[in-house]
């Protein structure tokens, strides 16, 4: 293993996660909800009761708004890297979307709530899904 | 302030996400690349939130009830089974070649338009395929966390 240590940001990671943390807790605080991305999208893409979905776009808007908070904050823009292109990409945002229906989670149901509230499940899921990611980008990278 | 909340705490979101460098594909990816030349900023940003997230997550859950909710909605599914671990696997398959995963890619809609709409949509019509998939009589009631 070799550390990329000229990528490697520590600090802004830390406090991005802390951040990611508080909004995950004031969403339980205030509304009472787990903050999973998918179950959040999938309530809306397939609505169990219309009364149930103004909630969901409401959050989506903010998380839409938060990156310019952060380019505002710092004076420059966010790097961003595609990892791929062509048919891969939207063959990877089906999987994505299905592997988390299947699974009921994500990274921030099953990871940031999931592991803080000690669920033995969720625990299990980012175990799975960690190791498939990290073999994924084995053989994406070193072995196709 | 019940509406307005959920816009302030979605935007505590996306500025962590953008701020932790979750929105960045190739440093997602780099994370994963345990083999190659490894990048460990990401394990900062699962640690951080998991811990600020289990401090307070006692705190409020002690309470009786949310500020604007007559409850909390938590999972109340325990179960380890086949369909969690087919779902978490192939929720990484794609994660790994996507290096995007559902909330990164929602809040890089604006800044990357091209990719991270095409990404969204497949990712909302697999979201709906598998809760179909999911949702038949033989399904058990799985909360969605």
């Amino acid at each position: 293993m070799v550390i990329d240590f000229v990528n490697f940001t520590p600090f802004a990671s830390l406090i991005g996660g802390v951040m990611i943390g508080l909004a995950a807790l004031l969403l339980m605080l205030s509304h009472g909800r787990v903050m999973g991305i998918s179950g959040i999208l999938g309530g809306i893409v397939q609505p169990s009761d219309k009364s149930d979905v103004p909630w969901r776009l409401l959050f989506v808007v903010g998380m839409l708004i938060g990156p310019f908070a952060v380019i505002q904050l710092l004076g420059r823009p966010i790097e961003i890297v595609p990892n791929t292109s062509g048919v891969l990409l939207p063959v990877a945002g089906f999987v994505v979307g299905l592997g988390t229906a299947i699974g009921s989670g994500c990274t921030s149901g099953h990871g940031i709530c999931g592991l803080a509230r000690l669920s033995m499940r969720s625990a299990v899921a980012v175990g799975t899904f960690m190791l498939t990611a990290v073999t994924t980008v084995y053989i994406v990278r070193h072995v196709v | 302030m019940r509406h307005i909340s959920l816009v302030l705490i979605g935007t505590l979101f996306g500025a962590g996400l953008a701020l932790s460098g979750m929105l960045n594909p190739s440093k997602v990816a780099g994370f994963l690349d345990l083999f190659g030349v490894w990048d460990p900023s990401l394990a900062f940003v699962m640690g951080g939130g998991v811990v600020a997230n289990f401090i307070g997550h006692r705190i409020v859950t002690r309470r009786g009830a949310p500020l604007y909710e007559a409850g909390f909605s938590l999972p109340t599914n325990q179960g380890i089974d086949a369909r969690l671990l087919t779902g978490a696997g192939l929720f990484g398959i794609g994660w790994g070649i996507g290096g995007l995963c559902p909330g990164p890619a929602i809040s890089s809609l604006l800044l990357m338009p091209g990719d991270a709409v095409l990404f969204v949509m497949t990712m909302l019509a697999g979201l709906a395929a598998g809760r179909i998939l999911t949702s038949g009589p033989s399904a058990r009631p799985a909360p969605q966390a």
